[in-house]
């Protein structure tokens, strides 16, 4: 298979395994949520594709899908990069110098906060507080969380993801 | 049940999990099989100990003996030392500054001495896994005795008497929520759980539903029992993976018992719990606003009245409470609720959860009886500020509370000493801050939240926390002009007065609470261009005074080259191509790069 066609067949994939969770928790008082959120666990995020077909799926408006994603800061509307950085600027983090870890990060990535690096590796966030304040500053990638940072520590944490792809 | 001689309790909450304690279970279990152990010691992953600072924890039973910061290789030593020949390893066992020889059991150690655990009592003691482990420690004993011997009103009763309010930050007395909602009419009806814990620098809901979950899906069958509803939401955040987890096992053991479910102990009384995953809004933590969100809707709050007890949830009489509200219900209806009132203060009752963090050095998670002084949590608890800084001020309640001044540290936690101050008690965030904090800039932090976080249906929030975030935005840059502090407090009093809901009116607190206790900070920004803390980069300017040997190390260092001088020579900085990095500060050698 070309790449074409195999991006085709992983698409219509995910799709069939969307449509599966929409007929799930068709009827469900408040089930756009729930759907939502399964929808960006198969693909990644939500785009305007995904969202026509929960619309169509669920029998709600579109313009209410749209609503609640772009209203939720968890549901992305762009392709993110293969790890996601959550650097955490909860209040404890922040006056520990988390600021100076952000910056760092986004130097060492040349990416700017809530973009995605070019080489579509990193996606920097910075988050609400992760609840591990006792750790401060923490970020998470994915689902790993490190804490207790120094900016010099940021180069080495990178280089662990480069070579790896994520699962 | 098996029983053991001895219990390894191993940590497993977000932050110990975090530094590591997963790979010690494992390691642990391997050890104690290859020597023989497996069937006289046993391994138990608990919630948080609280001590999330000296993590991970493992605390070795019967002893009580408290080993901290463990790595994997120190476990061959406590298998082989401790559990094999009965001798504790001293080097790992935890210390504190107060009592540098190793205490040999944690309740003698001072973070532990002063607090009374009642939220928490099952946080660190029970696998939050296993159902069994509850149930020994009294669990849904409370459920049983208000199925088979008390009536809606007297569970009702019961609450009112305790004096029990809201832990969630509000304060509202639950026993009258709980009225209120069993007053009204109507066929369907919900409790509902906030877990939304979305105050930064809070995490003891976290810990509660991670380290004993069953005592909150208890609690929530008990409020459906007395208010006469069947169905109960707990609405959790997605960044909480392990709560979530642990909820739905939770759920799922408590039905396989029949503790959740149809003709719950036999009786008439049936209730079962839904989860809804939060996605990332602070304003959800209001009360309609949650409720719009388990619907399925953007989760905007409404004007009330009809209040949640009226109509609340799918438009039916609703209560909600928080989760370490709900942790106490149980022990109420256990003990009593005189027992519960005899706790605390007048007008404060039993215990609250606090999360200290910032710049202490016990951070984690504590609990204390209401009326304790903020200085017992802070020096004694939490072992004061590291590094041989000055305290200068904690703050509490989040976003919508405020910074309290080292000159009020006797004051004692409670809902109106903390409202009395400018601050309130909020969800239990404590952030201490030392010398090198500057509150112009906490504020600033605190209304960059706000603005990121505001629903924007009403124009008070959306529009005027913006204007005060440009102000303050200005102000720490050293653009800050004559009038704007009056700006500020013109526009704090109108969006409190005239914001829908709790988000927006109480957003201006930290900006009101720093000029109340740090005027003259505001002050020296605008008029002096000067940051006192020495925090904010705009204002910063780095000299090098004639300490300086001319090593080169500092022109070395400087990423923009902008240090000069000979050899030997006292050197110079170039202010106008400085980036204010500080690297020069950090290299020099002989405390000649000063900041100011």
């Amino acid at each position: 298979m070309t790449d074409t066609e195999t991006r085709q067949s992983k698409r219509a994939e995910q799709f069939a395994r969307l449509a599966e969770v929409i007929s799930s928790r068709k009827g469900e008082r408040g089930a756009l949520m729930p759907v939502l959120q399964e929808a960006q666990a198969i693909f990644g995020y939500v785009p305007q594709d995904v969202q026509v077909a929960i619309a169509q799926g669920l029998d709600v408006p579109l313009t209410e899908v749209y609503g609640v994603a772009t209203f939720y800061s968890q549901f992305a509307l762009e392709a993110r990069g293969e790890h996601i950085i959550g650097m955490c600027l909860g209040t404890a983090c922040y006056v520990r110098g988390a600021q100076k870890i952000l910056d760092r990060l986004s130097q060492e990535l040349d990416c700017k906060v809530g973009h995605t690096t070019k080489d579509n590796r990193f996606t920097l966030n910075a988050t609400r507080c992760l609840g591990a304040c006792g750790l401060a500053p923490v970020m998470m990638i994915d689902d790993e969380v490190y804490g207790r940072l120094t900016p010099e520590e940021i180069p080495g944490i990178l280089d662990k993801y480069k070579g790896q792809k994520a699962s | 049940m098996e029983l053991f001689r001895a219990h390894v309790l191993v940590c497993g909450g977000t932050g110990c999990t975090s530094s590591g304690s997963a790979a010690l279970i494992e390691r642990f279990d391997q050890l104690l099989a290859s020597n023989g152990l497996a069937r006289e010691v046993k391994v138990v992953r608990t919630g948080c100990f609280g001590l999330c600072e000296a993590g991970p924890i493992v605390i070795v039973y019967p002893e009580g003996t408290f080993y901290s910061r463990v790595k994997a290789e120190d476990v061959d030593e406590i298998v082989t030392e401790h559990l094999l020949k009965g001798r504790p390893v001293r080097r790992l066992i935890h210390t504190d500054t107060a009592s540098p020889a190793a205490p040999t059991s944690l309740n003698h150690i001072q973070f532990y001495e002063k607090q009374r655990r009642v939220a928490l009592r099952n946080c660190g003691v029970i696998d939050p896994e296993n159902i069994d482990e509850y149930i020994a420690f009294d669990g849904y004993q409370a459920l049983a005795k208000v199925l088979t011997g008390m009536t809606p009103e007297g569970v009702i009763d019961q609450m009112k008497k305790s004096g029990l309010r809201g832990r969630g930050g509000g304060g509202f007395p639950t026993g009258l929520k709980w009225e209120f909602a069993y007053k009204s009419k109507a066929n369907q009806k919900y409790v509902c759980c906030n877990a939304d814990e979305g105050d930064p620098g809070a995490f003891m809901d976290r810990s509660v539903l991670e380290g004993d979950p069953h005592a909150v899906l208890e609690a929530m069958a008990i409020a459906g029992y007395a208010i006469g509803a069947n169905e109960g939401w707990i609405y959790v955040r997605a960044e909480y993976p392990i709560a979530v987890k642990r909820l739905n096992i939770a759920i799922e053991q408590a039905r396989a018992y029949n503790l959740l479910g149809q003709n719950i102990f036999g009786t008439d009384f049936s209730f079962d719990i839904n989860i809804r995953l939060g996605a990332g809004a602070f304003v959800c933590g209001e009360e309609t606003a949650l409720m719009a969100s388990i619907e399925g809707r953007r989760g905007e709050p409404r004007p009330r009245p009809p209040f949640p007890a009226v109509k609340g949830l799918f438009e039916s009489p609703t209560i909600l409470n928080n989760v370490e509200t709900y942790a106490n219900v149980c022990q109420i209806i256990i003990n009593g609720a005189d027992w519960f009132a005899s706790m605390g203060s007048e007008r404060s009752k039993g215990t609250k959860v606090f999360a200290l963090g910032g710049k202490i050095n016990n951070t984690g998670l504590v609990e204390i009886e209401m009326g304790t002084p903020l200085r017992d949590i802070i020096f004694d608890i939490g072992g004061g500020i590291p590094n041989g800084k000055a305290f200068k001020a904690v703050q509490t309640g989040g976003p919508s509370g405020g910074c309290i001044p080292a000159s009020l540290i006797d004051t004692p936690i409670e809902y109106d000493s903390l409202i009395a101050i400018g601050s309130m008690m909020g969800s239990g965030g404590m952030i201490v801050m030392d010398e090198d904090n500057c509150m112009v800039d906490i504020a600033r932090f605190f209304l960059d939240f706000t603005v990121d976080e505001s629903c924007g249906k009403c124009p008070p929030c959306r529009i005027g926390t913006r204007r005060m975030l440009e102000i303050l935005e200005r102000i720490v840059e050293g653009k800050g002009e004559e009038g704007d502090i009056e700006k500020l407090e013109t526009l704090a009093k109108n969006i409190k007065a005239t914001a829908l809901c709790g988000l927006g009116q109480t957003a201006p607190n930290p900006v009101l609470s720093t000029l109340r206790y740090f005027r003259d900070e505001y002050e020296a920004h605008i008029r002096e261009k000067r940051c006192p803390a020495g925090h904010c980069q705009a204002l910063l300017r780095y000299t090098i005074t004639d300490k300086c040997v001319g090593c080169t190390a500092c022109a070395k260092a400087c990423p923009v080259q902008c240090i000069s001088g000979k050899v030997k020579q006292r050197h110079e900085i170039d202010q106008s191509r400085c980036i204010k990095c500080g690297q020069c500060q950090a290299k020099c050698r002989f405390g000649a790069v000063v900041r100011g």
